[in-house]
C-alpha cells in the first residue's frame, strides 16, 4: 500500500455531544471570548511553522476543543511552538496565541487537581 | 393510489425543454478530463438528431469554482454569467444548456435572484456594459445536456447499434445513476423528478435496455464539493464520501456508474485507483474498478461510436469489461494511439486497480 497523496481516507465516526466533555470549551470562550469568532478557514494552519514540520493543525485543534474531544486536543497542543504567526494571518482577529495558552494551562491545572 | 392519480404528481415533477436551437456552454472539467465527451454530445445533436447547437469559442468559464470557494464574488460570477448571456443572445438563441451541472446551478442561481431581486439584475446590466458593451436577454429556457439527452432518448434508442444487455447472457446491465448535487438539490423543481426522484439518468438507461441498481447510498454526494477537495486537509473526507457510495453499491454488482455531472464522473473515475493504492480494494469484477461512463459517453457507445474515439481511454477505469458485456468491437492495440496512428504513450500501471492492456 502507497500514500504519496498528504492524505489518507476518513473513518466513519460519530461525535456524541452529550458525552463528551465541554469544561475546556466553556473555559476558553469565557478566557478567550475572540475564539468564537472562528471561522474555520484553516489560515491559521496554512502559515503554521509547525505545522509545516508535523501534522499539527491549529484549525483542527480548536475544532477538537470546541467539540468537546479533549483528549485528542491535549496530544496536539504539545506540538504547537508558540511563535504565534497564527495571530497575524487569522481575518477574524482571534487570539490564537493566547487559546493555545489557556487550553495548556486549562491541562496543567485539571492535571494537578486529577494527581 | 391509482395509476392516474401518480401520473398526475409526476407531471409535477417535469420540466420543459426545449425542441431545438440550442447555445452550448462548455464545462471546465468535462473537455479537461473527459475530452471526447462534449465533441460526442456535439456530434449527436447534429449528425444523429439532427439539432442546431452553437458552440461558441468566446464561451468562457462561468468560474463557478472559484465562486463556490470563496475566491470569486457574487457580483463577478453574475456579471461572467451575464456575458454568457449575452453571446447567447448576440448569436440569436433562446435556449441556454449548460454541459456542466456546477454551470448549471449556477445559472439557476442567478435567474432565481435576478427574478426575486431585479435591482441586482439592474446593476449586472451596468456592470456588464461597462466592462464589454455588452446587453443580454435572459434565457428562455435553461436546460442541462443531460435533459436534452433525456428528451431524445427514445430517438437514440431508435436509432442504436448497442442495447445495454449483456450479449451473452441476455440480461439487463446493471446501471448505476449518479445525479450531480446542484442538478435538482438546490432548485428541485429545475430538474427532471426534482431531489426525490431525479430520473435523468435512469430514464436513459430504462430507455436502452439496462436496469437501474437502486442502492442505499444512491443519492449520497460523491464528495466532490469544491470546499471538500480543494484543501489536502479536506481531501480524506472527500475521498470517503465516494468509498461510502462504491461500498454500498459494489453488493449489487454493477456493470457501470453513469454520472451527469463532470465531477462526479471525474472522482468516482479517480478514486478508485487512490483507494485502490491507499487500501488495496478494487469494486469491480476480477480486479478491475466500476467503469464510470458520463452521459454523453454512454449515449454515443449505444449509438455506434468507437471507444477510443470518444476517448475512452482517458478513464482511470478500464471500459473493456463493458465494452465486451455490450458486444462493442475495439482495437486493443489502437487504445493509446492518436487519430494519425501515432502512440501518445500508455499510462503507468497501477499496484492493485487491473487496466486493460497494460
Amino acid at each position: 500500500m502507497i500514500n504519496f497523496w498528504g492524505y489518507s481516507i476518513s473513518e466513519t465516526r460519530s461525535i456524541n455531544y452529550d458525552k463528551n466533555d465541554k469544561a475546556m470549551t466553556e473555559y476558553i470562550a469565557a478566557t478567550v471570548p475572540s475564539s468564537k469568532l472562528c471561522i474555520g478557514c484553516g489560515g491559521c494552519t496554512a502559515g503554521c511553522t509547525a505545522g509545516n514540520l508535523t501534522d499539527f493543525n491549529i484549525r483542527k485543534v480548536q475544532m477538537l476543543m470546541k467539540r468537546g474531544e479533549t483528549k485528542d486536543a491535549k496530544e496536539q497542543l504539545q506540538k504547537c511552538m508558540l511563535c504565534g504567526k497564527c495571530m497575524l494571518v487569522c481575518p477574524r482577529g482571534v487570539e490564537t496565541r493566547k487559546m493555545i495558552l489557556e487550553m495548556l494551562n486549562f491541562i496543567k491545572t485539571n492535571q494537578k487537581l486529577e494527581d | 393510489m391509482n395509476l392516474e392519480g401518480k401520473q398526475q404528481i409526476w407531471n409535477d415533477y417535469q420540466k420543459e425543454i426545449a425542441d431545438d436551437h440550442y447555445f452550448y456552454a462548455r464545462s471546465c472539467i468535462r473537455q479537461t478530463f473527459f475530452p471526447g465527451s462534449e465533441w460526442a454530445y456535439l456530434d449527436i445533436m447534429k449528425n444523429k438528431l439532427g439539432k442546431d447547437v452553437v458552440d461558441d469559442p468566446r464561451h468562457t468559464t462561468c468560474t463557478g469554482i472559484g465562486y463556490h470557494s470563496d475566491i470569486v464574488p457574487a457580483e463577478t460570477i453574475m456579471t461572467v454569467v451575464a456575458r454568457h448571456f449575452a453571446l447567447m443572445t448576440e448569436a440569436g438563441y433562446e435556449n441556454m444548456t449548460p454541459s456542466c451541472i456546477t454551470s448549471f446551478g449556477i445559472y439557476t442561481e442567478i435567474l432565481e435572484t435576478w427574478e426575486h431581486h431585479p435591482e441586482i439584475e439592474e446593476k449586472i446590466r451596468e456592470y456588464l456594459w461597462k466592462a464589454t458593451k455588452r446587453e443580454f436577454n435572459k434565457p428562455k429556457n435553461l436546460a442541462h445536456t443531460s435533459d436534452i439527452i433525456y428528451k431524445f432518448r427514445n430517438e437514440i434508442a431508435t436509432q442504436s447499434k448497442y442495447k445495454l444487455v449483456n450479449v451473452h447472457t441476455g440480461r439487463p446491465l446493471r446501471g448505476v445513476d449518479h445525479i450531480g448535487c446542484h442538478y435538482s438539490k438546490m432548485f428541485p423543481t429545475k430538474g427532471i423528478g426534482g431531489a426525490e426522484f431525479p430520473a435523468v439518468l435512469s430514464g436513459l438507461i430504462y430507455a436502452w435496455g439496462g436496469d437501474v441498481i437502486d442502492y442505499p447510498e444512491r443519492r449520497h454526494c460523491c464528495g466532490f464539493g469544491f470546499r471538500q477537495y480543494l484543501v489536502m486537509a479536506n481531501r480524506g473526507y472527500s475521498v470517503a464520501n465516494s468509498k461510502k457510495k462504491f461500498e454500498s453499491m459494489q453488493p449489487y454488482q454493477p456493470d457501470f456508474i453513469v454520472a451527469n455531472c463532470p465531477g462526479c464522473a471525474m472522482f468516482m473515475d479517480k478514486w478508485q485507483y487512490t483507494i485502490s493504492e491507499m487500501e488495496g480494494t478494487t469494486y469491480g469484477q476480477d480486479g478491475y474498478g466500476i467503469p464510470v461512463l458520463t452521459y454523453e459517453e454512454l449515449s454515443a457507445l449505444v449509438l455506434g461510436y468507437d471507444p477510443w474515439e470518444i476517448g475512452l481511454q482517458m478513464h482511470q477505469v478500464s471500459v473493456e469489461p463493458l465494452l465486451d458485456k455490450m458486444g462493442i468491437p475495439y482495437d486493443p492495440e489502437a487504445k493509446y494511439k492518436n487519430v494519425r496512428g501515432e502512440n501518445i504513450g500508455a499510462p503507468k500501471c497501477p499496484t492493485y486497480l487491473r487496466v486493460a492492456n497494460l
